[in-house]
């Protein structure tokens, strides 16, 4: 390459000064010799020899202004080369530049770019596995569901393992790992230090490497120290990597509004997260979906957030008595039928909507109650394909009403179903303010039984 | 030798360790391949046919040659910051790759979809190639948790910056190899600057190879610029870590010549400085002087292997002009994975 071109020397830059020739013509230069000084707006910079040669000509004057990028500035031929041989490229290379934008603009810029942006793919969910006929159904809390899904996968795959603060020898913050440690060693049920960031890039690091780590945050409070290595790390590997580097892990724990504990460890990070390309994201209701999407999270090959919630931990359902129970990440779970109104919520937001379900189908509303149980994938079809036949919808959340997980399920049906419906949709969520402490604020911070309530009659006109 | 692991510091051998005439030849080849490949993508930066961010290597290329030769190759697993297309082609990878992930083709290693700070490879057990500064600390103890796990005999080597040695998870991590005796060396690559901030404006204590004292880790301060001392001291710690000893530490004397990445006019720093780098400490002109002096190698032998690297460095750059850029449908792909 016997052509010195004007440089770019930042991502933006278009064309800059020639401030100062270094070299003359005659001089011999090698590798890493300057050449020249150039100005821009923002720096002075050096243009440095790339091969050995002599300087046959100056091409651009020193103290020129505005020389574009790519512009010859110099040539200089290496032993032997002539430069006859420097010609060929000039002419080719020159006219592209300017080629380019003509063509767009003969297309027009916002055809062409619109035509350039390919369909997103969409995500098929599998329908519930059905279930054996007269099959038993056991009562367990959702701590149980949650222990027998590790238990159970651990027993299966031995490149599963855990590691958190307190999951071993304490047995669990919120005994979720009760009896692990004794069933599968210390080396398979790891008690960490107190060390979100570092345990967090750990466990990614040796997915990396081949394993399948569940890292259990004591609450996702404290994962907002480690937040850097699950989005940056984790959700976006495969992509970064074209599709060679993997990291299947779970990072779970409970999440969302506890009890009294003010407003650094309460908090819904439903929304946040669900809002990253790359992550699955999981927060169940029901003992059942708790065991069957948490197995199914361990055995992805993605990684997956799972969100738990410590007031439901204690909370009792029926799980099917079979050998393997998995459900499908991304499907949405049809609680109740009805056709007058659709209520969409997840996770602890499910208690509040199923309370207010009861009252309304006493009142007469015949509501109908969706489970999101993932957020995403987010299992829109489902929503949209109710809102079509109710026209009408509800969304029950504990987190914040902005960029909420409402907001998004309004967005979709709005896009999706904005003919069908029949009323403005209505966000119940937690109020737009830090947790509070005090039991009164505590409690007007939450979303509650009566606003679901009074929302659905909004919607449906009864108020 | 392994050392005893000791808080205190680890004194470095005190005589300069000698390679073979086979060894400086391999660490000429592989550094002059970085320094030229690195020089062309300067040059390719300046026509605009790289975009973005753009962190050369050029003045640090024995660090990673010298851990590198004293690595197990294939075995174990390697991770770095922003400034990894050296680690890369040292590791084997295919310059072609490299180079066109720069350039953002469909050839590139990550098809185009990293750029020049994400790239990695499963088979050649390098993990990046990464944006977040000191996060590869921690995904490097988790490498090295990953093959105590599973036994494999493997190490992990992960670099990081005298920039990086401040962030709070370098730490963690330190606590926790040391705590569960992983199998990580760690490389703090000391090039005096943390992008423009000098390693006196930006820490408390300089020397970093005792970094890791608190949590009785041993450590090195290295010529980073000698590829014998790099490798020497790698080989030790290396067998120290394999051997179950937990992590080491090797704090790389270096020095980049370039700017922190291409836009940076690098005022922060005296011309004089880099000027006697380049003219006393050179990495590749050392082996060079090394090799002629030793008599069986020629000016012109030497000659020769500058024509093929160029050769090489060409091949890639051409291959990483004329290769299309990704199908837009690529857009879409790898961002999880169907189940």
């Amino acid at each position: 390459m016997p052509q010195i071109l004007m440089p770019a020397l930042s991502p933006t830059m278009e064309e800059g000064k020639l401030a100062k020739w270094v070299v003359k013509v005659g001089d011999t230069v090698k590798s890493g010799d300057v050449l020249a000084e150039i100005e821009t707006d923002k720096a002075t910079m050096e243009v440095e020899a790339v091969d050995e040669g002599t300087v046959t000509e100056i091409l651009v004057a020193e103290g020129t202004e505005g020389v574009k990028v790519n512009t010859p500035i110099a040539m200089v031929l290496a032993e032997g080369e002539s430069a006859g041989s420097a010609a060929a490229p000039v002419a080719e290379t020159a006219p592209e530049p300017s080629e380019a934008p003509v063509v767009a603009a003969e297309k027009g810029a916002d055809a062409v770019e619109a035509a350039a942006v390919p369909a997103a793919p969409k995500f098929e969910p599998q329908a519930d596995p059905d279930l054996p006929e007269g099959v038993e159904m056991v009562e367990m809390t959702v701590r149980q569901a949650l222990n027998e899904a590790m238990a159970e996968e651990m027993r299966l795959d031995k490149d599963v393992f855990i590691m958190g603060e307190e999951v071993a020898e304490y047995q669990g913050a919120y005994k979720i790992t009760q009896n692990l440690l004794q069933e599968f060693g210390k080396d398979r049920v790891i008690d960490t230090p107190i060390t979100e960031h570092g345990f967090a890039g750990l466990a990614v690091g040796a997915a990396f490497a081949g394993l399948k780590p569940i890292v259990e945050f004591m609450t996702w409070n404290f994962a907002m120290q480690a937040i850097d290595q699950i989005i940056n790390s984790a959700a976006k590997q495969l992509y970064m990597s074209g599709g060679q580097v993997k990291a299947p892990m779970v990072f779970r724990g409970p999440n969302g509004v506890a009890s009294r504990v003010g407003a650094q460890h309460s908090q819904d990070y439903s929304a946040w997260y669900s809002h990253v390309p790359g992550l699955t994201v999981i927060a169940p209701y029901s003992a059942a979906d708790a065991k069957g999407l948490l197995k199914a999270a361990i055995r992805s090959p993605n990684p997956v957030v799972f969100l738990e919630n410590e007031i439901l931990y204690g909370s009792t359902g029926l799980v099917p008595k079979v050998d393997d129970f998995v459900l499908p990440i991304g499907k949405a779970r049809i609680a109740r039928k009805g056709a007058d109104v659709t209520i969409v919520s997840f996770s602890m937001g499910m208690r509040y909507a199923t309370q207010a379900t009861e009252k309304l189908v006493a009142a007469g509303v015949d509501v109908e109650l969706i489970d999101l149980r993932t957020l995403r994938p987010m299992d829109s079809d489902t929503v949209i394909e109710s809102v079509k036949k109710t026209g009408r919808m509800v969304t029950v959340e504990e987190g914040w009403p902005q960029s909420g997980i409402g907001a998004e399920l309004s967005a979709r049906v709005m896009e999706a179903a904005f003919d069908y419906l029949d009323a403005p949709v209505i966000r119940v969520t937690g109020k737009d303010v830090p947790m509070p402490y005090a039991a009164n604020l505590e409690k007007l911070a939450l979303p509650n039984v009566d606003e679901v309530i009074a929302a659905v009659n909004a919607v449906t006109y009864r108020s | 030798m392994a050392r005893k692991a000791t808080a205190t510091k680890a004194k470095t051998q005190p005589n300069i360790p000698q390679f073979t005439q086979e060894q400086d030849l391999e660490a000429f080849r592989e550094m002059l391949l970085i320094r030229r490949f690195e020089e062309k993508a300067g040059q390719m930066y300046g026509m605009g046919l790289i975009g973005g961010f753009c962190h050369l290597y050029i003045g640090q290329e024995a660090v990673v040659t010298g851990i590198t030769m004293a690595s197990e190759k294939g075995k174990d697993a390697q991770i770095t910051g922003y400034r990894d297309h050296g680690h890369m082609l040292v590791m084997g990878l295919d310059p072609k790759g490299v180079m066109a992930e720069l350039t953002g083709r469909q050839g590139g290693l990550s098809k185009g979809k990293g750029g020049s700070m994400h790239m990695f490879s499963n088979e050649h057990r390098f993990y990046g190639g990464n944006g977040i500064v000191g996060a590869q600390a921690s995904l490097g103890t988790g490498l090295a948790f990953a093959s105590k796990y599973k036994g494999d005999g493997a190490v992990s080597i992960a670099y990081f910056g005298d920039g990086a040695a401040n962030q709070g998870q370098v730490y963690e991590s330190f606590n926790m190899a040391k705590l569960w005796k992983l199998p990580v060396v760690y490389i703090i690559e000391n090039n005096k600057y943390a992008m423009g901030t000098s390693i006196e404006r930006a820490a408390a204590t300089t020397d970093f190879s005792m970094r890791g004292a608190s949590f009785d880790i041993p450590g090195e301060q290295v010529d980073g610029m000698d590829v014998r001392m790099v490798y020497d001291a790698a080989q030790r710690a290396i067998e120290y870590a394999r051997s179950g000893n937990g992590p080491y530490i090797l704090e790389m004397l270096t020095y980049r010549y370039r700017g922190h990445s291409m836009s940076d006019p690098a005022k922060y720093r005296t011309k004089d400085e880099v000027t006697k780098y380049r003219q006393e400490r050179d990495p590749i002109e050392q082996v060079r002087a090394r090799l002629i002096e030793g008599g069986s190698v020629s000016e012109e032998d030497l000659k020769k292997i500058e024509t093929d690297i160029r050769a090489i460095v060409t091949e890639a750059a051409d291959f990483a002009t004329n290769d299309p850029e990704p199908a837009p449908a690529e857009l879409w792909t790898d961002i999880t994975i169907e189940a």
